[in-house]
């Protein structure tokens, strides 16, 4: 028990202190993440909204890949991930295997169903109450998606947050295609693994309560970004 | 672009006849009211003529020069308002209608003057009331000139002050030279209204006849049945 609470003690100096190696891990975790979620939003924000809309054979089918794609896991991703990237594989000649770059191609394709899947819901359940009202005013196809893209803004937002998050708390993919390297590629998750396991608790848990604190505050802001814009938008 | 044309206009869903061979010519000048009890088909038949719906059989012709669907426009039950200001909702129909920017905000402005909604130009159009939003709807289509303007149940939802206004706003878009196709359960609106009726039971069209003598003397006994308040079961 004692030890526990040391180690929270010490958790806080670290967070408190700015600890350089916190700071690091911190950063880069933020940095890789956040770069997959713009990327796999600027995929899978159009995707949604395509799908909503259009009308093609085999859409139901897609539909249901797609939703199925959420629950993918992360370790098979990352397993996926590195059998591509690997010297022998097929992207091999890149040689991003064990940088940021790989764990940021490993998490796009871990949220890119999530983003889409989710959007092309909201979208579609928009479509329903718009879609007379956009083709009497004469929209094409085209046009109602970008218009419907618009006006879901902000229930957008909540969804393209929530794939921060998935992606930002993933440790499976990151540690295959990243290695945990100190100082390259060693992230929240990964290294919250790796000082558990070698008994640096305090680290650990500076780093848990920093991921922790970091989600609960992604989740307040897509409450409050969909609170406020229902007030205000109605 | 008037007269439209329906010849055995026949639209079923399902393998339920919902518009059953209906043929009509609805040309320029009589205010056109097409009027019967719930389910006897005067929403979709209105959609039908506006271009949402297509026939399963028969044909709808725009007889007249110029493009069908350029120069009709629809207002609904339920007006569905684009999450922006109320402004923006009448400038993205014209500017889906092809008007240039400049011209957009002049005749937007002028709309909304003409419709009572100047003071609300600028606030999100989903929070102004039932009746502000159907305005901003009767805007919406009017700004775009229209040689047509159906309206589908325009006062359906409203109480008697905004049906009021409502009425007088499509006596000006009347005034202005544009046909007006409305459909209503409303025996008094259509008597205010309307000048001559297109009467739908069951999917058919049974009577059309000028506003008096339909009120008068209704040429069918559904007719007859209808005024009289009683449900045309037998």
């Amino acid at each position: 028990m004692n030890e526990i609470s040391l180690a929270f003690g010490e958790a806080g100096r670290l967070i408190v202190g700015l600890d350089a190696t916190l700071t690091g891990i911190v950063s880069l975790s933020i940095r890789v993440s956040l770069t997959a979620v713009v990327i796999a939003s600027m995929l899978g924000l159009p995707l949604g909204a395509a799908i909503a809309v259009g009308r093609f054979p085999g859409r139901q089918a897609l539909i249901v890949v797609l939703n199925a794609l959420m629950g993918l896991p992360p370790v098979v991703v990352g397993l996926f991930v590195y059998l591509m990237l690997s010297r022998a594989g097929p992207l091999g000649q890149f040689g991003i295997l064990f940088t940021p770059a790989a764990m940021v191609v490993a998490q796009t394709i871990l949220i890119l169903p999530i983003v889409a899947a989710l959007s092309r819901q909201v979208i579609e359940d928009a479509w329903q109450e718009y879609r007379e009202q956009l083709r009497s005013l004469g929209a094409g196809p085209l046009t109602s998606a970008v218009t419907l893209l618009w006006d879901t803004r902000f229930s957008l937002v909540t969804i393209v947050l929530a794939g921060f998050g998935r992606a930002a708390a993933e440790v499976g993919a990151v540690i295959i295609v990243g290695g945990n390297i100190d100082g390259v590629t060693r992230v929240m998750t990964t290294a919250i693994a790796l000082e558990t396991s070698k008994g640096d608790l305090p680290l650990a848990l500076g780093l848990g309560v920093i991921l922790l604190s970091l989600v609960l505050a992604l989740n307040a802001a897509a409450y409050w970004v969909k609170e406020a814009a229902q007030r205000r938008y109605g | 672009m008037l007269p439209l044309v329906l010849d055995q206009v026949t639209f079923a869903v399902n393998g339920k006849t919902i518009i059953d061979r209906v043929s009509v010519e609805i040309g320029t000048g009589p205010r056109t009211i097409i009027l019967g009890s719930n389910g006897a088909g005067k929403s979709v038949l209105m959609r039908l003529c506006h271009g949402l719906l297509e026939p399963t059989s028969g044909s709808i012709v725009w007889r007249g020069a110029g493009k069908g669907h350029q120069r009709q426009a629809m207002v609904f039950q339920h007006p569905v308002m684009l999450r922006r200001s109320a402004v923006a909702n009448v400038i993205y129909g014209l500017k889906l209608a092809g008007v240039t920017p400049r011209e957009r905000e002049l005749r937007a402005r002028d709309v909304l003057e003409a419709v009572g909604l100047a003071s609300v130009a600028g606030r999100p159009a989903r929070v102004l009331s039932g009746g502000e939003q159907q305005k901003l709807a009767l805007a919406r289509a009017w700004a775009l000139g229209p040689e047509v303007l159906f309206l589908d149940e325009p006062t359906a939802n409203l109480d008697p002050g905004a049906t009021r206004d409502v009425e007088s706003i499509i006596g000006q878009i009347r005034a202005g030279g544009t046909k007006i196709v409305m459909t209503t359960h409303n025996l008094g609106q259509a008597k205010r209204l309307g000048d001559e009726i297109l009467f739908l039971n069951q999917g058919r069209l049974v009577e059309r006849s000028p506003i008096e003598s339909f009120f008068s003397k209704p040429a069918s006994t559904d007719a007859d049945a209808f005024i009289r308040g009683e449900l045309p079961w037998n």
